[in-house]
């Protein structure tokens, strides 16, 4: 007997072209299709979500479904979670099944919290005297204990938000299949859900988990499944398929090289090789927020005597530059550079680029003239992950954070017990109270 | 604990298997049943909702159908006088009322079922079959209610129940079933099909008047009868007022012909629903 909770086998959905996007047709439509269609479907408009899809996924694996848009993630997703069925193609699953496709499933707003627990306790699958049992450890994740008997139309949404999370938080399935939901929402607290997750995964359980967001998979998976056009195009490891996904994306991947023949360059300077790598050496797709990365910068110099500087352009997914570094190093700063091959490598720190991918652009210039003898666009992406660990710049904030950097700063406190006028001015004047 | 559970439970685990949709009959009754505490959470919820933020709550249940008796006994009884097989007019009516109207709500209601739940429906799943169930199933709570000025009346009217009162459940079972079955195929049509919550009001309304609900079957010639049965309502009406009264004739063979009707109605409907079931997430 095979260990796999979830096979897979040759699943595919096709869907008339039109029919997806059809809420509710009019009678009058359909007549009218009829008509003009003759009654007859052709196969030419029939498109296929999902095709040709085959996995397995063994028991406390936890693997990421990740894609572009229209990739057919979510319509596999809904096909294992039995919302809808495939067209050709079967799949098994071994345990209790609890899918999580939305926050809230099933919340009725006249209802109070507590009724709104148990219904869509009872619609995610748990039963009353599960629910029953579980009421005030749900109530309690979800900090709403004074407002459980209020109906939820006049909860903030913060609040509702809570509560739905600590129902869907407190399901034990065996096999969870989750989309997206957790990379939206209020923060301290999702933290809190992602930490139930895994303890979740860690009792055994197996996760398919459905995102957009190559920093959550990343976060979350061991495996992923990269889906394209509706087929499994790879399946692996999470950084390795994530990097593929990225290169795909943006075309490039974290270590690009060239023959002297076709080296971007002039006839000064030729580029031969960029990576992105990591202290110890190996190059990567994918670097911890709290661990340096380096970019060797490796080019030949075929005419000697000149001055260059080597910079380094980091640009963020949306194309924005995050940052430009040119070449300090002292030793060669006003040294016209010899023949030979040269390796430059600048290390960004750990705790200093946010999560995401980070693309980047190579020039060479001899500033006293500006002369850019070589510039690359595009040239290799790497991704930026952080793990929640707790000790980066997050803490413990585990919701949506904006900004192209993310240091880890230093805070300090100043701390006075007593709150009056006169003793704040005192400590305000004598600097008693601000301590380094 | 915990891995206790784990271990107990990988003992044997349940096995799903997702295949494409296979043949004209996939309803699995067995499933449904396990999912049983999920259709007393739907019931729960509709009359829940049904009387949030109502001044008199489930008193509407009763005031509906008692108003709609007083109408009709003024303007069908007193006005133009038509006849009511010897039973007071307030029981004629009421006892008439009483299964239209839960069958009316529960129709409108298994009707709207799949639509107003598609939220759910396209999240999460359960057998669908659950909502036009709990939908009629609900409807029952207000016709209990209803139910309770029948208790009055009958005292009033020194209307003592026979035996006939045995069948009574039969007759109720026949409206659920048949509220159910008409409910299907209008729920599951609806999800493809806007129009049809616009044509329910009509389709309602003109049934009541092809049911003896404001009128008695007497007035139907008895060769027509049959056909008359074609409307399970009728039967299930007729079949009302006589086991709750014991006045009048038992429904003759109108009653077969309307038994036979409603499960053709209830089977096909089983069958219509569970066709558009398997992609009722991808229309509706």
């Amino acid at each position: 007997m095979s260990d796999a909770v979830i096979r897979v086998e040759g699943i595919g959905k096709r869907y008339q072209i039109g029919e997806r996007a059809q809420q509710g047709a009019l009678l009058r439509d359909v007549i009218a299709g009829a008509f003009r269609r003759n009654g007859k479907r052709s196969s030419r408009d029939a498109i296929w979500a999902v095709r040709d899809v085959s996995f397995e996924v063994k028991q406390g694996e936890v693997v990421g479904l990740i894609g572009r848009n229209g990739a057919g993630k979510s319509t596999l997703l809904k096909i294992l979670a039995r919302i809808t069925r495939p067209t050709v193609g079967h799949a098994e699953l071994h345990g209790r099944i609890a899918s999580l496709l939305e926050v809230g499933t099933g919340f009725h707003a006249e209802l109070t919290g507590r009724e709104n627990v148990f219904l869509s306790g009872a619609i995610l699958g748990m039963s009353k005297a599960e629910i029953t049992r579980k009421f005030d450890a749900i109530v309690a994740f979800a900090e709403v204990e004074r407002f459980i008997d209020t109906p939820i139309k006049h909860y903030s949404s913060g609040m509702g938000m809570r509560l739905a999370f600590a129902v869907a938080a407190h399901l034990e399935p065996e096999i969870l299949l989750v989309d997206e939901v957790l990379s939206v929402g209020d923060a301290r607290f999702q933290k809190k859900c992602l930490g139930k997750m895994e303890e979740v995964s860690r009792g055994g359980r197996t996760i398919l988990f459905v995102s957009h967001s190559s920093a959550a998979v990343t976060r979350l998976c061991s495996r992923c499944v990269l889906l394209n056009a509706g087929r499994v195009e790879q399946d692996g490891p999470a950084y390795e398929v994530i990097g593929a996904y990225l290169r795909d994306l943006t075309v490039t991947s974290a270590s690009r090289h060239w023959d002297l023949a076709d080296a971007p360059g002039d006839s000064v300077v030729r580029l031969r090789a960029v990576r992105a790598r990591k202290v110890d050496g190996t190059v990567s797709d994918a670097f911890d927020i709290r661990h340096p990365i380096g970019i060797d910068v490796v080019f030949d110099v075929l005419q000697g005597g000149h001055l260059l500087a080597p910079n380094v352009h980091f640009f963020s997914e949306q194309d924005v530059n995050l940052f430009i570094t040119i070449d300090s190093d002292p030793e060669w700063r006003y040294t016209p550079r010899p023949v030979g091959r040269y390796t430059s490598t600048v290390w960004i720190p750990g705790n200093f680029l946010a999560e995401g991918s980070v693309v980047v652009r190579v020039a060479i210039t001899t500033l006293a003239n500006m002369n850019i003898r070589l510039d690359k666009s595009d040239l290799i992406a790497f991704q930026v992950f952080d793990s929640l660990d707790g000790d980066s710049a997050r803490g413990d904030y585990a919701g949506h954070l904006p900004g192209l950097v993310r240091p880890l700063l230093k805070w300090s406190t100043a701390y006075e017990p007593e709150r009056n006028d006169a003793s704040l001015l005192n400590s305000a004047v004598s600097d008693e109270y601000v301590q380094p | 604990m915990s891995a206790a559970n784990t271990t107990n439970v990988l003992a044997e685990p349940p096995v799903l298997r997702i295949t494409p949709p296979q043949g004209w009959w996939e309803v699995d009754f067995h499933e449904l049943w396990q999912f049983r505490e999920l259709i007393y959470f739907f019931v729960w919820r509709d009359i829940k909702v049904r009387y949030k933020q109502t001044a008199i709550g489930a008193a509407w249940a009763i005031l509906q159908p008692a108003l709609t008796m007083i109408v009709f006994s003024l303007f069908f009884g007193k006005l133009a006088k038509m006849p009511t097989e010897g039973l007071p007019i307030l029981i004629f009516y009421y006892s008439g009322l009483l299964p239209w109207m839960y069958f009316a709500n529960s129709l409108s209601g298994a009707t709207a079922a799949i639509v107003q739940n598609q939220g759910v429906i396209t999240k999460v799943y359960f057998p669908r079959l659950a909502l036009p169930i709990s939908a009629v199933v609900s409807g029952l709570v207000d016709f209990a209610i209803g139910f309770l000025l029948v208790v009055p009346l009958m005292i009033y009217y020194h209307i003592r129940p026979g035996v006939s009162l045995l069948l009574f459940p039969a007759f109720l079972f026949l409206a659920v079933l048949m509220a159910l079955g008409a409910g299907l195929w209008l729920s599951a049509m609806n999800a493809l099909y806007r129009d049809v919550r616009y044509i329910v009001p009509f389709l309602v309304q003109f049934w009541m008047f092809a049911s003896p609900v404001a009128y008695a079957t007497s007035i139907v010639p008895a060769k027509y009868r049959w056909i008359y049965g074609l409307n399970p309502m009728a039967g299930v009406i007729e079949g009302f007022r006589w086991s709750l009264t014991g006045r009048g004739d038992p429904p003759g063979p109108m009653i077969i012909v309307s038994v036979l009707v409603t499960l053709a109605v209830f089977v096909t409907g089983l069958i219509y629903f569970q066709k558009m079931e398997s992609t009722v997430a991808d229309v509706v």
